[in-house]
Parts: C-alpha cells; sequence; structure tokens
C-alpha cells in the first residue's frame, strides 16, 4: 500500500530524515505553537506532538495534529498508556486517522506523579511494546486488540516507538529495541544523545542485530540553552545521562547559548556518520526557533524533494 | 483476609515439567482458613500431580509441608533450617509468600500454586466475597462501613450510576449495587442527606497507582544491630 506519509517516504528514499517536536501548551490558545511550527516548515519532515508531556495537562496531541494538518504540516501523533485504555486508544488512532494523521508514536509515558495531577490514575492498561503490536494488528490484520475486526481496512499508518540506550540495564538496551522492532515499529526515536560514546556503542549492538536494517532509527537531539538545563536533565530526568564534561565545556564558553547550538551541530555532524543512523529529531522544547538553524548547520537544508 | 484458589492442576503440573524433585508448601494462615494453600491443600495438590505425572511418565518424587506464614522472614528461616531437599518449590503462599520466599531464598526455584485473588470474607460456607481494594485512604465513614471503592464496578465516589436497577449491578444481576446499599444504609441511619455532598476526585496516589507501596514506622524500627 503506498504510504502517505512524508516521513516515511523521506527515510524509506534513504534520505537523512528530520523531524522536529512541539509541545502542547496547558491551554487552548495555539498561536504560539503555531508560529513555531511554521517557522521551521521547510526544516523537517514532520513534527512529533507530545501527549500531555510529563503527565501534564496540555491541548491533545490529536487536537494539535488537527491544527497542523490545516497548516498543511505533518504531524507525529505522540500516544501515551498512561492516561487511556485499550478503548480510548484505539478509538483515537481511528479518530487521529480520519482526519488524515498517519504517523504514531508509541510510548509508555512518564508516571504522572511527576505532572500537575499527581493524584490521578495511571491507566497503562497496554503497555507500550503491546501498543505498537495494537497498532500493527489493527493495520496489517484489520483485527482489533480483542480480536474483532475491523469494519473497514485502516489507511495506511506508519508506525513509531522510542528507545532510550541511556537507561539500564544497558546490556538490554539493544534487545529491547529488537523487540519493538517485532511488535511493529517502523521507525524509532531515542532520547536525548548527550553521552555520544554510549550512544555509539548501542549502535554497535544494534547493528550487530541488523535492526538498523529493519527500522528507522533517529537519534534524539536536544540543544541546551544554559547550564541549568544541562544540570536540571542530568539531577533530575530519569533515564538521561549529561556527562560533565558537557557542563564544563558550557561554562567555559562566554555564550552558552551559542555553545549550546554547536553542541548540537556537533552531535547531528556525528549522527550523520553513524551507521544505521537514518535521521534525527530534534526535540528544542521551549527553544523552537533555533531548529532552522541548527538544520542548516548541520548540512541538513534544504530538505530534498519528496513527491 | 487474602483469599486465593489454587491454579488449575494442568497449569501447574506444565510449570513444573522441567524438575523431578518437587516439594509442595502450603501455608498456614490466610489461605489455610480460605481453603485454597494450607497444608490439606498441599498434599492434595501434591497426589493429584503425582498420578497426572506418572500417567504422562515422567520421573517424580514430591514431597509436603507447610510454613505457618510464608510472608514472614522469620517463619521461612525456622522451616528452611533443614534445608530443601527438592528442585523446585511449588507455593500455595499468596503472591505474597511467594514473592518472599524468593527474597529469603533466592537460590531456589518457588513457583506459585495459586491465583492470589482479593481481600475479603467468607461470606458463607464456600463463598468469598472481595470488600477492600487497599486503596491506602479509607472512605469507610464517608458510607458508613460499605467501601464504593471495591464493591461499585465503577468505583464512584458519587453513586449510584445510571445502571444500577433492583439493588443489583449492571455488570453482574448476581452482584449488588454497593450505592444502593449504601443509600439504605445511610438512610436507615438518619444520614441520608451524605447523599447530597458532591464527593471530590480521590487521590489514587495513596493507592497503587501511586507505584509500589512501603510503610515505614520509625517507631517501632530497630536501630542498627539492635
Amino acid at each position: 500500500m503506498k504510504t502517505e506519509s512524508r516521513l516515511e517516504k523521506m527515510l524509506n528514499s534513504g534520505h537523512f530524515a528530520v523531524t522536529g517536536e512541539l509541545g502542547p501548551p496547558r491551554s487552548a490558545y495555539l498561536e504560539t505553537l503555531k508560529q513555531h511550527a511554521d517557522a521551521m516548515r521547510n526544516h523537517v519532515e514532520s513534527y512529533n506532538i507530545t501527549d500531555n508531556q510529563t503527565a501534564i495537562v496540555r491541548t491533545s496531541s490529536i487536537g494539535v495534529a488537527a491544527v497542523l494538518m490545516q497548516m498543511g504540516l505533518e504531524p507525529n501523533v505522540q500516544m501515551t498508556v498512561r492516561d487511556r485504555n485499550r478503548i480510548c486508544l484505539q478509538s483515537d488512532l481511528l479518530g487521529a486517522v480520519s482526519i488524515g494523521a498517519r504517523n504514531f508514536l508509541c510510548l509508555q509515558g512518564d508516571h504522572a506523579k511527576f505532572g500537575n495531577e499527581p493524584q490521578s490514575k495511571n491507566v497503562n492498561d497496554l503497555d507500550s511494546m503491546q501498543l505498537i503490536r495494537a497498532l500493527k494488528n489493527i493495520r496489517d490484520e484489520g483485527v482489533f486488540v480483542s480480536g474483532e475486526k475491523i469494519e473497514h481496512p485502516l489507511p495506511r499508518i506508519f508506525i513509531g516507538a522510542v528507545a532510550n540506550p541511556f537507561a539500564d540495564p544497558f546490556e538490554y538496551r539493544h534487545l529491547r529495541l529488537a523487540k519493538k522492532v517485532a511488535a511493529g515499529a517502523q521507525f524509532i526515536q531515542t532520547q536525548c544523545i548527550f553521552d555520544m560514546d554510549r550512544f555509539e556503542k548501542w549502535m554497535e549492538k544494534v547493528r550487530e542485530l541488523g535492526l538498523h536494517k529493519k527500522v528507522h532509527i533517529m537519534g534524539g537531539v536536544t540543544p541546551i540553552k544554559s547550564i541549568g538545563a544541562a544540570r536540571y536533565m542530568q539531577k533530575n530526568v530519569a533515564g538521561m545521562i549529561v556527562p560533565d564534561e558537557l557542563i564544563d565545556r558550557l561554562r567555559g564558553a562566554d555564550n552558552k547559548q551559542k555553545e549550546g547550538l554547536n553542541i548540537a551541530v556537533e552531535t547531528i555532524q556525528r549522527l550523520k556518520e553513524i551507521e544505521g543512523v537514518a535521521g534525527v529529531h530534534i526535540m528544542a522544547i521551549a527553544w523552537e526557533e533555533v531548529v532552522p538553524e541548527i538544520v542548516e548547520r548541520a548540512g541538513l537544508y534544504p530538505r530534498p524533494e519528496i513527491d | 483476609m487474602i483469599v486465593a484458589e489454587r491454579k488449575p492442576l494442568a497449569e501447574i503440573a506444565e510449570m513444573l515439567k522441567p524438575f523431578r524433585k518437587i516439594c509442595i508448601l502450603g501455608c498456614g494462615t490466610c489461605v489455610t482458613v480460605c481453603l485454597a494453600g494450607g497444608e490439606k491443600e498441599a498434599e492434595e495438590t501434591a497426589a493429584a500431580l503425582s498420578l497426572l505425572r506418572q500417567n504422562e511418565g515422567l520421573e517424580t518424587e514430591i514431597s509436603t509441608g507447610t510454613i505457618l506464614r510464608q510472608c514472614e522472614y522469620e517463619y521461612i528461616d525456622d522451616y528452611a533450617k533443614n534445608g530443601f531437599d527438592c528442585d523446585a518449590i511449588l507455593s500455595l503462599a499468596c503472591g505474597v509468600g511467594v514473592q518472599t520466599m524468593v527474597a529469603r531464598l533466592p537460590d531456589k526455584i518457588i513457583l506459585p500454586g495459586l491465583n492470589t485473588k482479593f481481600m475479603g470474607y467468607p461470606l458463607e460456607q464456600g463463598v468469598w466475597t472481595e470488600n477492600c481494594l487497599g486503596c491506602g485512604d479509607c472512605v469507610l465513614d464517608l458510607t458508613m462501613g460499605i467501601c464504593p471503592i471495591t464493591r461499585c464496578s465503577k468505583s464512584m465516589l458519587n453513586g449510584p450510576c445510571g445502571g444500577s436497577q433492583n439493588g443489583k449491578c449492571e455488570v453482574d444481576k448476581d452482584v449488588d449495587c454497593a450505592w444502593h446499599l449504601i443509600y439504605e444504609r445511610l438512610s436507615k441511619l438518619g444520614l441520608a442527606d451524605r447523599m447530597d455532598v458532591i464527593q471530590p476526585p480521590k487521590d489514587w496516589s495513596t493507592s497503587h497507582h501511586g507505584g509500589p507501596r512501603t510503610i515505614v514506622r520509625e517507631d517501632v524500627r530497630l536501630e542498627d544491630g539492635e
């Protein structure tokens, strides 16, 4: 079946793909988000729309996806299993497809205790692995989780998942990726890469299993805006590794922001050289305006034409 | 108490297939009382399993025993003094007991013989019913002793819902509507106006939704080496 996903076409064509990320606001006012989206429209293939990121109530991923599509832009709808049971996840998938969304990214989601409704239930009816498989089964087998048949075939969707080479146990992380690929993941976005050595070691193991030939792996890149931001990620964000050397480098720089961008650009340049890395996913949350500069300086602009 | 049911024999037989020498260990407390995993059930399970394995041509050596509480180290230690001469232990304790055993005897293979069902009580001989979910923030004062979190299928705090009919729940005609019971009880006690209070969203972080729970009581803890 022919894909309608620009991201899938770009990755299938072998071009080094670029995706951006937009975090919906804690309101229904989307003008700022739209400006950010518009500013990088020529620099990214598509945009991840986070799903109540860090367990904070925000405009829904699918709602923002609809707005983006009205602007002629392509969303990657993030779906966590934290807030919705299998009835709602599957129903939302159908709803999102019906309004034109084609790219979906399956995640577990941060525990609700970290967000602004820490008293809420964590649904976790399915887990992220099961969600990947559920999407694949709906698309390829025409069946819901229950085994019941879908009434009409689903258009081709592009199924994504995440991988975190910086979480433990490290020896299991590439095997977990293999499991996600077996479950049905077609593209992978990784956690932000600051520890390139560890990422390269992980990629080595990924290549040993031949996974890079079965799935499009996009390296996660986040430009660091300040020493405070780096320290925060180092200390407070589970599953992230921010090496001290990186903080020292920022400390030694006159212009921290400029150095943060330099680091992001260098990271992408190294990623481009690693066998099996198919693209880059730029997460510049709260610093979206720098994405075009990063993409241009990393030698990824203009983006290739795709029919 | 914790109420459990023995797993189907076929499932037990399957998990024990790779082992020859098997020890079936009952637990002497909750699961003895609910007739799922006490000494008697350990012996019954051993007899049934022996027969089944014999028919399958599997070499088998089964012993049985009972630990008063598999959920406490001191009882496990007391029993374990003589060692276990077996390839695997089938524990007929609840999930708490199985895991306490594994924590205490990490070099042993310990497998579960029961399905742990719920916290509840015997309604009559042979009938047990669930009545506490362990949510960590008891609301029985609001309802005068009938738990809506456990006994309402939707865990509503402002019930009954539109599915309540003739005192029964929409989920199953054999299940009482908890909010029907609460309404009757509050009315009888002259407290029916409590039903008018809009109960706010519950804090689920005190339940398993906040993650696995631990209670630390500094006042009864022992100092190091004490």
